[in-house]
């Protein structure tokens, strides 16, 4: 058996808050995109969003937080989906093996600092929100939430961070450093990065369209997903049920532009060729492909060239952006897809990319648009962020 | 499996860490809470136009990088990783700054872009026109441990020849207020800020930037080879001797094999057990050394004594300053750093000669 185990999932987003509520979202077209009411800002009429449709105090109920407790809306989500993992892993003993955590945000506990900012001096109650800003306190507030006490460390690689959690989790497994360890990636909405997107000039103001010839941006997105990744030994020592294997996975850099993807996608041609190398497989195996497909004009340029690239003159496989369900979830995104493409494995399902109309001028690419029952193998998924980061992971069946 | 040689070593910090031998100039600050990096001359590395619109943290990643790869006599590395506690967070400040006195109107994008945490690592690749990996880490006090376990494995496993690996941190006005608030700093006017008996809360914050380059065979400019990292999020005070003997024990050593043992004492007195321990029991018989005095605290100063260890091995020497104990050594050739933040964020590294 060639990659690494997943035993288990989590996950909250716009389309549901378990993997359950998530795939019936998926197959049945429920999108999640809608105006944003958890945050006051000056664009609420203008963007759409992704948005998880529960409260800071619903979310700190569900979780039976202490009422002193610290927890960004980033931190909260990103417990929830953890623990669905775990728990879905059927993990009872979370130190009985040698086990770490690799999680993946952009921006941290910026949720809370852009909403206590100025107040911190008035109110020595909100003091206790300073130290949640940190980028490696999501993390550590779920390893103390599953009293793991091992290995605990935070990617920020834009909007590739999870993917390259997921990458280095597998390789720890791989190696032989870890026995099991939860990776993924949270990021909660905040009018620090809608703002920052909205100077980019990358937001859409109507529902994002990837790989479509009028695809005007992006819209952001909040969510949180882990995967539990076990070694061959636990899995057989525990005799666990397998849902996929991580079999490939890439990352290369773009270098570039700290924006903008170079136009012949050179870091994402890169990514996806080393994924290849390291899961053996030809490009033309690929039974379904989860493009990152943002619905920036850049991004699917830069993403559909290199694609061309790598298939050449074969078929390009079945693809779909998902992000029209979800929005963009910026660090969390690529744990998102990997959940998407288990399931896809699972359940032997391509998910339609929605609002696509027109193919784009430059290649003869079209996406599938609607939900495909086909037998599917293997599955490759891309993620790319600002500074170039360009990665792929590749899962396979079982 | 391959081995992982520290070949080349760039240190910008609140000391003058380039242009000298080691520490030769160093000075301890007691009339600060919060250290400034010494600057080096920018427009020796940087064209100055493209200089007015990097950040600083990008500006001294970007010299020490640089000051690592001559030192280490190479132009290419195949993999750049990064660890950043904080990214940029004086753009970070300006950009949120600006949304919240302009009520989200009239921003420019540029604070927003330098403010990504990978902006360090991503120009570094930018400038190097380097497409090989590309990490950036950034989980408090573990973030260069992270960046580091990363690179070696990346040696060991044959996917990386040469590796580009640093830890980099910028001090921001409202950041340390808020630090001092939270009582991460120490509080003003306590002078003089002494860190071995400090009987306060709190650290002297610094900032600085430190790379390696990291290679899979030794050469002439092979500094110590890197044996083990290994990193814990949890541990109490009196679990940290046993893990100690345990991490040392997988690398077929033992306590007395130590020759100096670099502690990340940053004068908190809340944790300070966590090393003073270590300093009267199990290594009473170990030359002890500490450096936040000289570098401050931040969340890379870790990268800081691994340059300092790096050092040491090299030059057979270890300045007055920063010895804990009188215990001497005949050779250091194998030095064990260990650093924790507030009880959390452990992480023990090992170099031989």
């Amino acid at each position: 058996m060639k990659g690494v185990a997943i035993t288990g999932m989590g996950i909250i987003s716009s389309i549901g808050n378990s993997v359950g509520e998530n795939y019936i979202s998926l197959i049945e077209n429920k999108i999640g995109i809608s105006r944003i009411t958890n945050i006051s800002t000056v664009h609420a009429d203008v963007i759409k969003v992704g948005e998880i449709k529960k409260t800071n105090e619903e979310l700190i109920a569900e979780l039976g937080l202490d009422s002193d407790n610290n927890f960004s809306r980033t931190a909260m989500i990103g417990t929830l989906a953890a623990k669905q993992a775990v728990e879905n892993s059927g993990i009872t003993s979370i130190n009985e093996f040698r086990t770490g955590l690799i999680s993946a945000t952009s921006v941290g506990g910026m949720d809370m600092t852009e909403r206590h900012y100025y107040d911190y001096f008035k109110h020595p109650e909100l003091v206790k929100y300073i130290a949640c800003h940190d980028g490696g306190d999501v993390a550590e507030k779920i390893a103390e939430e599953l009293g793991l006490k091992g290995i605990v460390t935070t990617i920020s690689t834009a909007c590739s961070s999870a993917a390259n959690a997921i990458m280095l989790g597998a390789r720890l497994i791989k190696t032989g450093k870890l026995d099991r360890v939860i990776v993924g990636g949270a990021d909660g909405l905040a009018k620090f990065t809608i703002n920052g997107f909205k100077t980019l000039m990358i937001l859409s103001d109507a529902f994002n369209k990837p790989f479509d010839n009028e695809r005007k941006g992006l819209n952001l997105g909040e969510a949180a997903a882990y995967l539990v990744l076990e070694s061959d030994e636990v899995v057989a020592k525990q005799n666990k049920k397998v849902l996929a294997r991580v079999s490939g996975y890439g990352n290369a850099n773009d270098a570039f532009h700290q924006t903008a993807s170079s136009e012949n996608g050179d870091g994402a041609y890169l990514a996806m060729k080393k994924a290849f190398e390291v899961s053996g497989l030809k490009p033309s195996e690929i039974d379904y492909i989860n493009v990152h497909g943002t619905a920036t004009p850049n991004n699917d340029l830069s993403e559909g060239r290199a694609i061309k690239r790598i298939y050449q003159d074969e078929k390009v496989p079945d693809f779909s952006s998902t992000k029209p369900f979800t929005g963009h979830t910026l660090a969390a995104a690529a744990a998102i897809e990997a959940v998407y493409s288990v399931l896809a494995i699972q359940n032997n399902v391509v998910y339609p990319n929605l609002n696509f109309e027109n193919q784009m001028e430059e290649f003869d690419l079209t996406p599938q648009t609607t939900l495909k029952n086909k037998t599917i193998e293997h599955v490759l998924s891309n993620s790319f962020g600002f500074g170039g980061n360009c990665s792929t992971l590749i899962f396979s069946k079982s | 499996m391959k081995k992982t040689y520290i070949n080349g070593v760039g240190c910008i910090s609140t000391q003058k860490t380039f242009d000298t031998v080691f520490l030769e100039e160093a000075i301890v600050n007691h009339d600060e809470n919060v250290l400034a990096i010494v600057p080096p001359v920018y427009k020796d590395y940087i064209s100055p136009a493209a200089s007015r619109r990097m950040a600083k943290g990008v500006k001294n990643g970007i010299v020490a990088s640089a000051l690592a790869m001559k030192d280490a006599n190479i132009e290419k590395v195949d993999a750049i990783i990064t660890g950043t506690g904080l990214g940029c967070i004086e753009d970070s400040e300006k950009f949120l700054k600006s949304i919240l006195d302009n009520n989200e109107e009239f921003l420019t994008p540029t604070s927003f872009i330098q403010s990504t945490h990978n902006t360090v690592g991503a120009q570094i690749a930018l400038l190097q026109q380097c497409k090989g990996y590309n990490f950036t880490y950034v989980n408090g006090a573990v973030s260069f441990e992270s960046a580091l376990l990363d690179a070696k494995m990346q040696i060991e496993e044959e996917e990386a020849q040469s590796v580009l690996v640093g830890g980099v941190d910028e001090n921001g006005e409202y950041t340390t207020a808020l630090f001092k608030l939270s009582g991460r700093i120490k509080p003003d006017n306590q002078q003089p800020y002494n860190l071995l008996d400090s009987d306060t809360s709190g650290a002297v914050y610094g900032e600085g930037a430190s790379f390696f380059v990291l290679e899979n065979e030794r050469k002439e400019t092979t500094y110590a080879e890197v044996l083990d990292i290994a990193i814990v999020n949890t541990l109490e005070e009196n679990e940290i001797e046993a893990e100690i003997k345990s991490f040392l024990k997988s690398n077929n050593l033992e306590i007395s094999d130590i020759d100096a043992l670099v502690l990340g004492f940053d004068g908190n007195v809340d944790f300070e057990n966590y090393y003073r321990n270590l300093t009267e029991n199990a290594f009473a018989e170990t030359p002890v050394l500490y450096y936040k005095h000289l570098c401050g605290e931040y969340d890379t100063a870790s990268a800081f004594a691994f340059w300092m260890a790096a050092k040491i091995i090299k030059t057979q020497e270890i300045p007055e300053i920063i010895k804990v104990n009188s215990v001497e050594k005949p050779v250091y050739n194998t030095i064990l750093l260990y650093n924790q933040l507030n009880g959390k964020n452990h992480s023990f590294t090992l170099i031989t000669k």
